[in-house]
């Protein structure tokens, strides 16, 4: 397979990408679809990776590691006093407690919105992201846009997601250069008195966790559940 | 480097577009390209500082224009081709043409969970001393390093507050280079908006930085 001699919009062999991406153009994609089945197989030819592994990487991530891990932490946040406080004094080692560790979490910090300050993370210099407890960063969180515009202006980021913080509230956005990773807590809504862990994570959406969105009221959770 | 992976503050790429949290992948080719930078990161061939440098290399034009995975995938090869692992021949070719040194290690399908609960922790023991306290006013200093660096442009020059102690963590421009951890301090740093972006803006922004000491000078 040969990747780049022709692909001036013929689609030398069966691909169904072109409906995926607005950015992309159809033979772009095609392209780099065959220069990764490619590499693929040279890095198998030459031993250099199990196909077996490959399979178990894309389905941990596709499967298991996701945003629902973090919002079993934040709703035990929300529900348990002593687990709160372990959060924001070593949220590592509490996170560790529910079984969320490793790769792109293995120095986290909490941080907690409040009534007088809400909380946004990014990444500005590549894709810095808390995997053990969000999984893999959405497309929008690994591109120009937001990395550009969320350290300069992250009421505008805000506004691009239909969030509107009240007047007066401060922001604080936290830049993940280093090797620490940041979960937000969002706000707990109102009207969740007596709710059970379990129903509390269903308003946690990724986005609130990321402080690009609010957790969901239970007026929205119902909406969505409709 | 001063290069196009550094975007704090830039401006013209339009509004952010929110998307769900499935699909997960968004092309058949994506998890392929993700699974194979991971394998290959596993085989101790580089560490996560050089995997950065290498995508941060690509030239501005073409790093503003990639998706994040072509990014990576683009970074693969070179790390690849740098290490004599696989030659651009045979990325050309799509085919292995000749006989390559074997890598350190081979992720094996059963070592991918023990693998991913290890991670790469940062953080290295050390009994050298602290040269910042919380509290302490500091500037992130006026540097262009040619190499890979973590201190973001939006920064240098500016004065900020020291707020976080992380301790001592391997030191990404030297870890980059092949020159070693070098591990130094770790220090979350906090700046006022309009101290980074001037006047008209927003008076209670606040963006706190993780910075490396040598990053930092006492203000």
């Amino acid at each position: 397979m040969t990747g780049g001699n022709d692909h001036h919009g013929h689609h030398h062999h069966h691909d169904d990408h072109d409906h995926h991406h607005d950015n992309d153009h159809g033979s772009h994609l095609s392209q780099t679809d065959a220069r990764v089945r490619a590499l693929e197989s040279i890095l198998i030819e030459k031993g250099y990776v199990d196909p077996a592994a490959l399979d178990v990487l894309i389905e941990t991530y596709e499967t298991q590691v996701g945003p629902h891990n973090g919002a079993r932490v934040v709703a035990k946040a929300w529900s348990d006093p002593q687990f709160h406080d372990w959060l924001m004094r070593d949220a590592t080692a509490a996170i560790h407690s529910l079984g969320y560790i490793g790769r792109q979490g293995e120095h986290m910090v909490a941080v907690k919105n409040t009534e007088r300050e809400h909380n946004m993370v990014v990444c500005t210099l590549c894709s810095c992201y808390p995997w053990p407890v969000l999984g893999l960063p959405p497309v929008w969180y690994k591109s120009a846009p937001y990395r550009a515009k969320a350290v300069r202006d992250p009421r505008g980021v805000l506004a691009d997601f239909g969030v509107t913080l009240p007047e007066g509230k401060e922001i604080r956005v936290w830049d993940s250069t280093a090797e620490i990773r940041y979960l937000v807590l969002p706000e707990r809504p109102e009207g969740t008195d007596g709710w059970s862990e379990e129903e509390l994570a269903r308003l946690v959406t990724r986005d609130s966790m990321i402080g690009t969105g609010l957790a969901l009221t239970p007026a929205e959770l119902k909406e969505q559940g409709a | 480097m001063n290069g196009a992976q550094d975007l704090g503050g830039m401006m013209g790429f339009g509004a952010v577009v929110p998307e769900p949290v499935k699909p997960l992948f968004h092309a058949d080719w994506e998890p392929r390209a993700f699974a194979l930078t991971l394998a290959m990161g596993a085989t101790g061939e580089w560490n996560i500082d050089m995997s950065r440098r290498a995508r941060e290399s690509m030239e501005p034009g073409r790093y503003l224009t990639s998706s994040y995975y072509q990014i990576w995938l683009s970074a693969l090869e070179s790390l690849l081709a740098e290490r004599g692992l696989v030659g651009p021949d045979e990325i050309a070719a799509g085919r292995s043409l000749h006989q390559s040194r074997p890598v350190k290690r081979v992720l094996a399908a059963g070592e991918v969970a023990a693998m991913l609960a290890r991670g790469g922790p940062s953080e290295r023991e050390s009994d050298m001393p602290a040269g910042f306290a919380v509290g302490d006013r500091v500037r992130a200093r006026n540097m262009h390093p040619t190499g890979h660096t973590r201190i973001p442009r939006y920064c240098r020059g500016r004065t900020g507050v020291i707020e976080a102690v992380h301790g001592v963590h391997v030191f990404p421009d030297t870890s980059a280079a092949g020159e070693g951890e070098q591990p130094t301090w770790l220090y979350g740093v906090v700046f006022d908006g309009p101290e980074l972006w001037g006047e008209g803006t927003d008076p209670s922004l606040k963006v706190r930085i993780d910075l490396w000491e040598p990053y930092l000078e006492a203000f």
